[in-house]
């Protein structure tokens, strides 16, 4: 049967068939794999964040895959891996805990922004008052 | 010259194992590791190039002239890298084989009289440390945590690639000098601390070396002689190279 010949000769000495009514082959459902989440750092002492998952058979390899995946750009003083089944995830139906009454302005961090404006607007009364 | 001569097998070496790991490039068996293996092979075309520079100290061209001028019979390589790629098993005993003894070669290497390879060894051996690590953690897998098929095929790449594998300490012209100036340990003394070494990795794999005469040892790559597999291999490399050696890139 005649083959695939390519500009790439890593293709053409793979000697795929130059008969596209063949079926592909059929491979079995790989069930070993699992997903793994990677957190890096760019420095020491600072936290580390998720930048992706990577699949991986074993947790050393899916280290060794995510130095290569997520290291090599730029610099990295630290990395986890961690299956991302062993995560414990809220319930995307338990969500609404997070909402709020709108009227509870005092517990929320946007309420207090609005203090260094009041402090800004007194320092600058107070310059004035100096002069 | 003993430098050189070392300089040369040590590039060729890098230049050829890159050449070959990139043809799994697209190819390999999960992306992840598609990625990390192509990584590693683009690292050992970086050694090589720092090699190659390092000759012009000693009168050669340019290391792109170095790197895709000459002929098979030129290159200081060993067969080992110079073999087709195979199957991943095969390509995964030989990357684990090759890797261990250049980690250690460049930590014989950090301690060397010749001050640009002290410093290229300080460099690197952090990226080759990575390399055995990928190498070590795929043989412990596939050879001891796996199926009984997969201990099967990677006992049967251990005897394909070894006797290759030593083809790697094949003793120069130069070894005394290299030893006496400072400059290197030695092939003999490498081969030993590679022998300790892998040992470890295939134990845990529950991997064992084959015996074998030492006329099955594949020598020669270190004298110019090669397999019939580099020529079309630096054919294939050089291919764009000679349509415009002249070219800015």
């Amino acid at each position: 049967m005649p083959t695939i010949k390519s500009l790439d000769p890593r293709v053409t000495r793979l000697h795929i068939p130059d008969n596209f009514d063949v079926p592909p082959i059929i491979k079995e459902e790989l069930d070993q794999y699992q997903t793994y989440e990677v957190f890096c750092r760019e420095k020491t002492g600072a936290h580390h964040h998720h930048v992706g998952s990577v699949h991986a058979p074993t947790p050393e390899l899916a280290l060794s895959f995510a130095k290569e995946q997520y290291g090599r750009r730029g610099k990295v003083l630290g990395m986890w891996v961690t299956r991302t089944s062993d995560i414990i995830v809220l319930d995307d139906s338990d969500l609404d805990m997070f909402e709020t009454i709108p009227e509870k302005g005092y517990r929320e961090v946007v309420d207090y922004a609005r203090v260094r404006d009041r402090i800004e607007a007194f320092k600058k009364n107070q310059t004035a008052v100096q002069e | 010259m003993e430098i050189k001569n070392l300089l040369f097998r040590m590039a060729d070496d890098a230049l050829i194992i890159g050449h070959r790991n990139s043809e799994w490039t697209g190819l390999g068996p999960i992306l992840e590791e598609d990625i990390a293996f192509s990584s590693i092979a683009q690292d050992k075309i970086g050694h090589s190039l720092a090699l190659y520079t390092m000759l012009q100290e000693f009168g050669e061209s340019t290391p792109e002239h170095i790197a895709y001028s000459r002929n098979a019979a030129e290159y200081r390589c060993c067969k080992l890298v110079e073999y087709p790629i195979g199957g991943y098993d095969f390509s995964l005993m030989r990357h684990f084989f090759f890797d261990t003894a250049e980690l250690l070669r460049y930590q014989l290497l950090r301690e060397s009289s010749y001050e640009p390879l002290t410093k290229l060894a300080k460099k690197i051996t952090g990226e080759i440390k990575y390399h055995v690590f990928h190498a070590n953690t795929w043989v412990v897998q596939l050879g001891g945590l796996g199926t009984e098929e997969s201990h099967t095929i990677m006992q049967s790449a251990v005897n394909q690639v070894y006797p290759l594998a030593l083809g790697i300490f094949e003793p120069s012209k130069f070894e005394n000098e290299l030893s006496e100036k400072g400059i290197f340990a030695g092939e003999a003394a490498l081969e030993k601390l590679w022998h300790e070494s892998i040992a470890i990795p295939l134990e845990k794999a529950g991997l064992v070396l084959p015996t074998f005469s030492d006329k099955t040892i594949e020598y020669g790559g270190r004298y110019g002689y090669h397999t019939e597999h580099l020529q079309p291999l630096l054919d294939e490399m050089t291919e764009v190279y000679r349509l415009d050696p002249a070219a800015e890139w």
